[in-house]
């Protein structure tokens, strides 16, 4: 095999598996030394996974890494640490109460005591040279997004690494911060190291990278130089040809107006931006599919309406009641939405987490919401284990019993239980969000046909999804949200994945947003 | 009335002494993130096995010889109470089952682990026993310092050497916390052992060698506990104070939050308070119920947390991984 003399690394033939799904499949390709590589692909395309492998979290199930020419295994963070390769991960890796230079120095090995006066020097010696601004006695807790970021950076640097990755290193920056990271990456570049940076925003990566690479459901698609890529080649790359869902999708009947959300803000943790000025409309008898990149403000949005989340002054959710009333949903608590008639049913990205409980039996997860409905101090069961028989009749659960523990049942049958208990409360809106994440063909289109049957009868779904292909296939509307702004309002019958995959990607300049 | 300030004092830092030691061996298990509330079992451990090995070689020489003494006490508690600390660290770190049924488990365990032994090996007619040898060498005076200095001596010199050790110890880790390598790498592990295992530090013998070191040290509080504070006497009755002394250390440790210096006056703060009802109500001439008073140690930690809560200082807060078993495969 033949490796080029100027790679820094180079990937060949690796494959990932998780289970039977393949996170990467057969990826062979080559980074070059002192370039800024950007890795893009669309969500659960496997660029977390490749890199994650290069740092040593995973192992590779096949195939080869080649470092400098040189085959190399990377069996753990520490041997990537040995072997100069630095990974800046979305969910920083600090400990909080530590100052900058001692989580520097932590897990080094050298000997000696703790020199903390010599970090400090090293790590103003590596901010000089790159252009960084950070205290080295500043404790992490008193930091800001950007300045634990820096941190995480010099952190690799000062433990030598010469090959950097970043994973989505501007999701939780501002367009300043960012610009001022490119700057530091470049820096880096001049300075012969190499540079890789896992993006969804393309203008980014025109910004930045001297080559593109794009994966694919796992496999590799191939490399552009930037200087000969725009925006339009870059999206119709990334999200590939559309693949035929025989998805059986009628046309609305006589919508009627559900929800209207008006300006809705949601912030962050950190005071950053989540949801900004959300407003669209839901109709009953359609499925709305909310299109985005993983994580900007899908779940704020749907938990907004179903009132978990805080929200900002001024955002407003208004809902007609099947029996001609409007309501406000914001202000109300999450059992006053149900009880005032509202049917909201949700169902959450987390299936084992928010929604059901995993060490009971379908009979206890069906009283979970039924617990109200009886005035007595004893619990209901009747009711619930009829619900329960029901649900597993209907939509053929397949578990040992009624009071087998959820937790033992497979994905695609937990996510019925889930489902169908929504369903069963007769909802005027549905949400649900990645419904199908980690099912298998059939038990998706299960899940497909029984959103179909509530759009026939006339509710209002609301389909969070991420596979464009499904979301082009079912719903009547898309929403796009990029960056937590409406980025369009497309129709399902009439758009492509390369429209809602351009729109994902590229955010219009702001007051461009358009409603339909 | 000096009189009875003096004997209040004395026996303050008597009971300081160990309190601090165990303290310290507890708060080297929470700092790897290990809440050990095996702790007063493994005191219990210690002690017993600790006085039975220096009960019986007393009984079966004629001239004891002082160091062997020591060795001998302070080697089996110590390697005694490891070994709990060692079982605590495979079910808690090894097979990750909840630190605090472990702990619990470990200190209904200890107990009646050192009441058998107790029995077993301390065959006198009463069950009660003395090791008068092992008293006097544990006991042994600073030659000077303890005799010729007045008051200060009374309060300050009377005690035997496991007393300034433990004052050596306190500063040593407070030093090892701060100055070494070995001592930052742990606190990250109790801090955030994800980000500690990413750095390249094995979380799980950090945790292991914290276990089984800190639980050595709570065992040679105990031995501490009967050879100064008890007077070299043994009682099976002794093993549930010694539970009860237990207790209070874990609460020192939370008290004097996280920090092995606050030990030192904290202990003795404690131990002012526990034995106030002997002393306080003679000095002013009131009566106050005994339990009543001896619940003064808890509550003031119970106010303590409060007000650090209030005050919410990221700085005083315990280790944030506390209590927490790690998963690697969670990141």
């Amino acid at each position: 095999m033949t490796i080029p003399n100027n790679t820094a690394v180079a990937f060949r033939g690796v494959t990932k598996t998780f289970g039977e799904v393949y996170a990467n499949r057969d990826v062979s390709m080559d980074i070059y030394k002192g370039e800024i590589l950007s890795l893009l692909g669309e969500n659960g395309s496997g660029k977390t996974t490749l890199m994650n492998m290069l740092s040593g979290i995973y192992c590779p199930d096949a195939g080869e890494i080649y470092l400098d020419g040189k085959p190399v295994a990377i069996r753990s963070p520490q041997d990537a640490h040995h072997l100069g390769i630095g990974m800046i991960h979305q969910h920083f890796k600090l400990v909080d109460v530590f100052t900058a230079a001692e989580n520097v120095l932590l897990g080094v090995k050298e000997k000696g005591l703790l020199d903390l006066s010599a970090a400090s020097e090293a790590i103003r010696r590596i901010c000089a040279t790159y252009g960084f601004e950070l205290d080295p006695s500043m404790k992490v807790y008193d930091m800001s997004v950007s300045q634990k970021q820096t941190l995480e950076i010099v952190k690799a640097l000062y433990r030598g690494a010469n090959v950097l990755v970043l994973d989505e290193p501007t999701a939780v920056l501002t367009p300043q911060e960012t610009e001022k990271l490119f700057t530091v990456l470049r820096e880096m570049r001049k300075d012969g190291k190499t540079v890789i940076i896992i993006t969804h925003k393309l203008h980014e990566v025109l910004a930045v990278s001297d080559r593109v690479a794009i994966l694919r459901k796992g496999e590799y698609v191939g490399a552009i130089n930037t200087c000969e890529a725009d925006e339009q080649i870059l999206t119709e790359m990334m999200v590939g040809q559309k693949v035929e869902l025989n998805i059986e999708r009628r046309e609305p009947v006589n919508p009627v107006l559900r929800l209207q959300v008006k300006n809705l803000s949601v912030k962050g943790h950190e005071g950053e931006d989540v949801l900004k000025n959300i407003s669209f409309e839901l109709y009953g008898g359609e499925i709305l599919g909310i299109a985005g990149i993983s994580g900007c403000g899908q779940k704020e949005l749907l938990e907004s309406i179903a009132g978990l989340q805080h929200v900002e002054q001024g955002s407003s959710v208004s809902y007609d009641t099947p029996d001609g009333k409007t309501e406000e949903l914001i202000g109300k608590d999450p059992k006053q939405i149900k009880s005032m008639g509202v049917a909201l049913s949700f169902v959450p990205e987390d299936r084992l987490g928010m929604g059901l409980v995993g060490g009971m039996g379908m009979v206890g997860n069906m009283q979970l919401r039924n617990y109200t409905m009886r005035k007595s101090i004893l619990a209901e069961i009747k009711h619930s284990r009829e619900l329960a028989q029901q649900i597993r009749e209907e939509l053929g659960v397949v578990t040992p019993s009624l009071n087998t523990p959820v937790r033992r049942l497979s994905g695609g049958n937990v996510q019925k239980v889930l489902v169908g208990r929504e369903i069963a409360s007769a909802p005027a809106v549905l949400m649900t969000a990645y419904a199908v994440r980690g099912l298998d063909i059939g038990a998706s289109y299960t899940i497909y046909n029984l959103l179909n049957k509530q759009k026939e009868k006339g509710v209002a779904v609301l389909f969070v999804g991420e596979d464009l292909d499904v979301l082009v296939a079912l719903c009547d509307r898309i929403l796009v949200l990029c960056d937590g702004h409406v980025n369009g309002i497309v129709d399902g019958r009439t758009t492509t994945k390369e429209e809602v995959g351009y729109l994902m990607t590229n955010l219009k300049s702001e007051g461009g947003t358009n409603h339909e | 009335m000096m009189d009875i300030l003096v004997s209040w004092l004395q026996q303050g830092f008597k009971f300081a002494g160990f309190l601090a030691l165990a303290a310290l061996g507890e708060m080297i298990i929470e700092k790897s993130g290990s809440l050990n509330l095996g702790t007063p079992g493994t005191m219990c451990v210690g002690a017993a096995s600790g006085f039975i090995s220096v009960f019986l070689y007393a009984n079966s020489v004629a001239a004891p010889n002082p160091l062997v003494l020591i060795l001998l006490a302070l080697t089996v508690a110590f390697l005694s109470a490891m070994l709990m600390g060692l079982v605590f660290g495979f079910f808690t770190v090894t097979l990750r089952i909840n630190q605090n049924v472990i702990g619990l488990i470990m200190t209904i365990f200890g107990t009646g682990l050192a009441k058998f032994l107790s029995d077993f090996f301390v065959k006198t007619e009463s069950g009660n026993a003395r090791c008068q040898a092992a008293f006097e060498v544990f006991t042994a005076k600073i030659p000077f310092l303890s005799d010729s200095l007045g008051i200060v001596s009374k309060v300050l010199f009377n005690y035997g050497f496991l007393f300034y050790l433990t004052i050596v110890i306190a500063i040593g880790a407070w030093l090892f916390f701060k100055k070494t390598r070995t001592g930052l790498n742990l606190r990250a592990v109790g801090e955030n052992p994800a980000t500690a295992d990413a750095a390249g530090i094995s979380v799980t013998r950090y945790k292991y060698l914290a276990s089984c070191i800190g639980s050595g040290l709570v065992g040679v509080a105990g031995i501490f506990c009967t050879m100064e504070f008890k007077s070299g006497a043994w009682a099976v009755a002794d093993i549930d104070s010694i539970e009860a002394f237990g207790w209070l250390a874990v609460a020192l440790v939370i008290f004097a939050l996280w920090k092995p210096i606050n030990l030192l006056w904290g202990s003795l703060v404690f131990s002012i308070c526990y034995w106030a009802y002997m002393y306080l109500p003679q000095m002013l001439g009131i009566t106050v119920s005994d339990d009543l008073a001896q619940m003064l140690p808890y509550i003031i930690t119970i106010l303590v947390l409060i007000v650090i809560n209030l005050r919410k200082s990221r700085e005083n807060q315990g280790p944030a991984a506390l209590g927490l078993a790690y998963f690697r495969e969670e990141r």
